[in-house]
């Protein structure tokens, strides 16, 4: 019997320690844990409810109205034009500030001086704050007392209302959302270059390779690869998420001519208090930008990564 | 067939004198190895003979031609690399193809798509393919040219590293420390296949490697090289056999030849401890006398008859074809390292003191300076002390 019982016990020792490590792992884990559901699970959540209801802020109740925000939002012309607003301006300045981070980080590894002072210079309107710099920006553009409508002037060009005509607001802002992204971009592309293995270029020295547009096509663009993946999405998101420029230099400006899909949401939810439907606009918003991350990801690692 | 002319080159890193005053010949087709201790300059040597490193002073010339002022590219050399430095993104057909595309097709015909349309194209690109593959099936990688490295093993990267290098029929090959990611029964085996490749070629090869093995087993010359110097140039037999300075002695041979302090008397005779060494020298005063572990005569204590140096036996080591006795000298304290034969484990004394004397015609003299030092053989050893030579 004795010996049975410690039979029994030894089986049952590892259950029994096993129980208290998941325990244990769950109590470490708790914290995070908690701040996930607190911060990111519970509130998407009551977004994705808040969508399909007509919830205002401060209402006593709702009412469930089913897909009836969405089909509102299709028919709402200054939510459409916010879509095309919004994707005029990521297909701008994707793009531009992909290129001009990797030709700037280009330059400077290639030179020989001031690698530091060129990369703090360009990638201080990272660290700047937007808000504030909008006010250099106002000042910079503006139609008659601003430096680059005068500095236009000196050379005989008659400047435009940059950020007050309907022609123009779209692409000044989209100018400024470059400056902002390009120096972030240009980090990460030096980062990328600097992990290039010499040995490569070397080789390709030896193999012949003599220009620098050879050396750029045969080793540095394909080593790139996983950096530039990385670039092109955290550059389409942070254009997507364009909002404190519009909100602080045009409200969406001109007669919505700069109205951005993160704009429209603002006013709707915290200027006309009408939260469900507000959520329902953040809803496509984070569904759309899903999508577009997979499908750049499905593309392009396949490309990217060598293994 | 080109041969290779440094003359007295010259490179600093900072203060470090990486290269100093080097100076080297290489007959067309020869196979000479740079061997030292890591950061001795060999491997800066060998990028400025490649163009990829540009020396202070001296010159550089590949088959007559002075190529100091031309960048790598134009210098018609190739090169491994010990990280094999494959392009990740291209295939092995790729990779091996590089060379013969930049030198075959114009910028124009490089272009994706529309170069085919260009006249002349097709045909070159035929003929790249066609040496491309003849290039493969001699180093056994016809069937894996199309796979990318990540999808290779070390030794067939190798090979396209290889490949890479003897697809466009250089004037010269420079040779990185090629084998030094392989593992060990791999690198015995590649040694031999680098060698063939070499006498293939006909091209002249600089070999660079820390590894004396390699240095010994695969070339026509070895260059000792140290501290930005090269010590000694001399075929494997005579920089093992007969070293110039002793740190060629000490860095070539493994394990390491023993070092004594040796004493040269009034009388002409090299004595360690008191004891003549069988080596007669002009030179007086202190020295260092080296012996070679294949090289020492062990046996038991009383059998020497007060000849020899006594020694006792701290640790035998059995590396299967031979034994390592690692023993300190009684009468000073140093320690020596004889190879002898497994099958004298036996005669060595229970109570492990032993006394050795230096095989006849063995042993090597330098001075304070650690240049060597002339010296000839005096008397032979007396028969029957002998255990082993």
């Amino acid at each position: 019997m004795a010996e049975a019982a410690t039979i029994a016990q030894t089986r049952a020792a590892p259950a029994r320690r096993h129980a208290g490590e998941t325990a244990v792992a769950w109590l470490l884990a708790a914290p995070a844990t908690l701040a996930y559901v607190a911060m990111i699970l519970v509130p998407s959540l009551a977004l994705v409810v808040l969508a399909f209801t007509d919830y205002e802020l401060g209402a006593p109740g709702f009412r469930w109205v089913g897909l009836g925000n969405f089909t509102e939002l299709m028919a709402d012309r200054g939510f459409l034009r916010s879509v095309a607003n919004t994707a005029l301006y990521v297909l701008f300045v994707a793009p531009v500030s992909v290129a001009l981070g990797l030709a700037i980080a280009l330059l400077i590894e290639g030179g020989r001086r001031g690698r530091a002072l060129f990369r703090a210079l360009f990638f201080l309107p990272v660290v700047s704050l937007t808000v504030a710099m909008a006010t250099a920006w106002s000042y910079i553009l503006h139609p008659t007392i601003g430096p680059l409508n005068a500095l236009l002037r000196a050379v005989g060009i008659d400047g435009a209302n940059w950020l007050g005509d309907s022609g123009t607001v779209l692409l000044s802002l989209g100018l400024i959302g470059i400056w902002e992204n390009a120096g972030f971009n240009l980090v990460l592309f030096l980062a990328g270059l600097t992990a290039i293995p010499r040995d490569l270029y070397a080789a390709a020295e030896m193999d012949g390779v003599k220009s620098a547009w050879d050396r750029f096509v045969t080793v540095t663009w394909p080593m790139l690869g996983p950096t530039t993946l990385f670039v092109v999405i955290i550059t389409t998101v942070r254009a997507i998420r364009v909002f404190d420029t519009v909100a602080t230099l045009t409200q969406g400006g001109p007669n919505k001519a700069s109205e951005v899909i993160l704009f429209t949401m603002y006013t709707e939810g915290f200027s006309f208090f009408r939260m469900g439907y507000s959520a329902a606009i953040t809803l496509l918003f984070l569904v759309a930008v899903t999508v577009l991350m997979l499908v750049q990801n499905r593309l392009i690692d396949r490309r990217v990564h060598y293994g | 067939m080109a041969g290779v002319t440094i003359a007295s080159l010259h490179k600093r890193f900072g203060a470090v004198r990486a290269v100093d005053d080097v100076s080297l010949d290489l007959s067309p087709g020869e196979f000479v190895s740079l061997v030292g201790p890591s950061g001795c300059g060999k491997t800066t040597l060998m990028r400025i003979v490649a163009g990829l490193e540009r020396a202070e002073g001296g010159t550089v010339s590949i088959a007559g031609r002075d190529v100091t002022g031309l960048r790598g590219a134009d210098r018609n050399v190739a090169m491994v690399f010990q990280s094999y430095a494959l392009y990740p993104h291209m295939t092995a057909r790729q990779n091996i193809a590089l060379p013969l595309v930049m030198r075959r097709l114009g910028a124009r015909q490089r272009l994706p798509l529309v170069g085919r349309a260009w006249p002349g194209t097709r045909a070159a690109l035929a003929g790249i393919e066609a040496d491309v593959i003849a290039t493969a099936e001699s180093l056994g990688l016809g069937h894996l040219l199309d796979r990318k490295p990540a999808q290779l093993s070390g030794g067939q990267r190798q090979r396209v590293a290889l490949g890479r290098a003897i697809v466009r029929r250089p004037d010269v090959f420079l040779m990185d420390e090629p084998l030094s990611n392989l593992d060990a029964a791999l690198r015995v085996q590649t040694r031999k296949e680098i060698v063939d490749l070499h006498r293939r070629a006909g091209a002249s090869t600089i070999y660079v490697t820390h590894d004396q093995a390699e240095a010994l087993t695969m070339s026509d010359r070895v260059a000792v090289m140290m501290a930005g110097r090269i010590l000694q140039v001399a075929n494997p037999t005579a920089v093992y056999d007969d070293p110039r300075d002793l740190r060629v002695a000490r860095f070539i041979g493994s394990p390491r030849i023993n070092t004594l302090a040796a004493e040269i008397g009034a009388d002409g005779l090299v004595r360690v401890a008191g004891q003549a060494m069988g080596l007669a020298a002009s030179a007086r005063g202190a020295h260092v006398y080296a012996l070679r572990p294949e090289h020492l005569v062990l046996a038991p204590a009383p059998l020497m008859q007060g000849r020899g140096l006594a020694a006792r036996v701290e640790h035998v080591e059995f590396l299967g074809e031979a034994l390592l006795v690692h023993a300190r000298l009684t009468a000073t304290g140093e320690d020596v390292v004889a190879r002898i034969a497994p099958e004298d484990r036996n005669r060595l004394p229970a109570d492990g003191v032993v006394g050795f004397v230096a095989a006849p015609g063995r042993g090597l003299l330098f001075g304070a300076d650690e240049a060597r030092v002339a010296a000839v053989p005096t008397a032979p050893m007396p028969a029957g002390a002998r255990v082993h030579g």
